[in-house]
């Protein structure tokens, strides 16, 4: 215990539970977008009956395991605030007064790398956001119900289809997805490095699969509010529904 | 052999606790001369004007000795890659160029005076390592310990850290990660350093986040303001041995 107190508690420490939440995290996102991207026939029925299987599926367990997402969504969130705020400032209380400049080369200084406490906090606000709107709204509000195989179900796809009408809310949709790509881009290739599972060799190949995941992850999330707006369903599906 | 002029913004500051504050200078210096050359000489008309010298550390100046280090326009040892500040040349700059100069900062490397920063923190963490074990009796013969020729170059490459802090200065963190990853790079790949692998780590790592310094940010800018150009490959080592050090793997 006190071996694994002394592992949690230091800085290397910090950064491992960073790195696996992290991988939790990325490994939640696939689960989520190959759910999202039913959405994409068109048909109310497959969201609706991949969102309704999943309650189904998981039982008696779906509660212990959306309350463990959430807590993983917490211990990423919090750790990274003190790592970033308080840890941050601490080790550096008087800051340089010219700003600090990248020396390129191996440095990965800049946009992806430099941010991620704002595209993180970013995604932070988004995610609250969107499970008030999506998740908390179907459990309690339950205004859209739908019939499925006989059975009163959420009608999750008359929301996205609601939600998705406003330009506004796509726009924002759509912007979010690109700083979780930013994220994911450095972030990917972080959780490795602080695991310490990184071989010198093998560095360029990684840091270009983070760009890989990233790309795919944020493409394929933010296809979705521009399908739902612009209703592509129905323009490539005409008369199959 | 172009003289070429400056506009110099350096940090003054009189002691541990004062008030620090930028002073501007102007110098009219050969183009070929080195940064600390340059500022020999403008130390040399400030002590003219009847003016206090700016202090700034030095010694060897041939980048191998590790005691100069100040944060140029930005960049720690300035904007060339794989120099100490003493191997810069004023030819890298612009004429008319204004340049900054300002101490490492972190909380772990207290400001003496001027340019000149405290590190003993690395000498306490360097201590922390403690000893290599080595059969007493007469001299081995050489090569009676066979090392693969990757493995030792592996160990060079991270027993090139000259300790300088560049490393700290550059982290947006200030954290040691770097220099504190060479050194067990250095000693836990050789055999020699292999029986004291894992007390070294845990010691050594500690000892770094007592000091002060901060986590490691992984964007890599201390591999880059690194005069040796030392890989941030040996934090990965520091961290795959800290969590095998701790699961009891490395005695």
């Amino acid at each position: 215990m006190s071996a694994l107190k002394k592992i949690l508690f230091s800085s290397i420490g910090k950064k491992y539970i960073m790195a696996i939440s992290g991988f939790g995290l990325i490994g939640f996102l696939v689960t989520h977008v190959a759910g999202n991207l039913t959405l994409l026939s068109g048909n109310p029925d497959h969201i609706n009956a991949y969102a309704a299987g999943l309650k189904t599926t998981l039982g008696p367990l779906f509660y212990p395991a959306e309350f463990a997402l959430v807590g993983l969504f917490l211990l990423h969130i919090f750790l990274a605030i003190y790592i970033n705020v308080v840890e941050k400032k601490a080790a550096r209380p008087d800051r340089y007064r010219k700003p600090q400049k990248g020396k390129g080369g191996p440095s990965k200084f800049g946009i992806a790398g430099s941010n991620m406490i704002i595209t993180g906090g970013l995604l932070g606000f988004f995610v609250v956001l969107h499970v008030w709107q999506i998740r908390l709204s179907s459990e309690f509000g339950s205004k859209y119900t739908t019939m499925l195989n006989g059975k009163e179900v959420a009608d999750i796809y008359r929301y996205c289809v609601e939600l998705f009408a406003s330009p506004l809310t796509t726009a924002f949709y759509v912007g979010v997805m690109v700083f979780l790509g930013i994220h994911l881009r450095h972030g990917f290739w972080s959780a490795i490095q602080s695991l310490g599972a990184m071989k010198p060799e093998w560095s360029k190949a990684i840091y270009g699969l983070g760009l890989v995941i990233a790309i795919v992850l944020a493409t394929a999330f933010l296809i979705l509010p521009i399908y739902m707006h612009f209703d592509l369903a129905s323009k490539l599906f005409a008369g199959s529904h | 052999m172009a003289n070429k002029n400056f506009k110099l913004e350096v940090w003054r500051q009189d002691g541990p606790n004062a008030q620090g504050n930028f002073e501007s200078f102007d110098i009219e210096i050969n183009e070929h001369a080195s940064f600390l050359e340059m500022l020999d000489h403008l130390n040399e008309q400030i002590m003219n004007e009847g003016g206090r010298p700016i202090e700034f550390d030095s010694d060897c100046r041939e980048g191998i000795c590790g005691s100069c280090g100040c944060v140029v326009n930005g960049a720690a040892h300035g904007p060339e890659r794989e120099t100490a500040v003493c191997q810069l040349h004023m030819r890298t700059f612009q004429n008319g160029e204004t340049i900054t100069i300002e101490p490492f900062r972190a909380k772990a490397f207290p400001i003496v005076r001027d340019l000149v920063v405290d590190r003993e923190a690395f000498d306490r963490i360097q201590e922390k390592g403690g000893y290599v074990s080595v059969n007493t009796g007469p001299k081995p013969d050489a090569n009676s310990i066979k090392i693969g020729k990757e493995r030792s170059d592996e160990a060079f490459d991270a027993a090139t850290c000259i300790g300088c802090g560049a490393c700290v200065a550059a982290c947006p963190n200030a954290s040691a990660s770097l220099f504190v990853g060479a050194r067990l790079k250095h000693f836990g790949l050789m055999p020699q350093g292999a029986p004291e692998r894992g007390r070294r780590t845990l010691r050594m790592v500690h000892q770094m986040d007592d000091e002060g310094f901060g986590p490691c940010s992984n964007i890599g800018e201390c591999e880059a303001a690194c005069p040796k150009g030392i890989s941030i490959s040996a934090i990965a080592h520091m961290k795959r041995d800290f969590l095998f050090a701790n699961l009891g793997f490395h005695k």
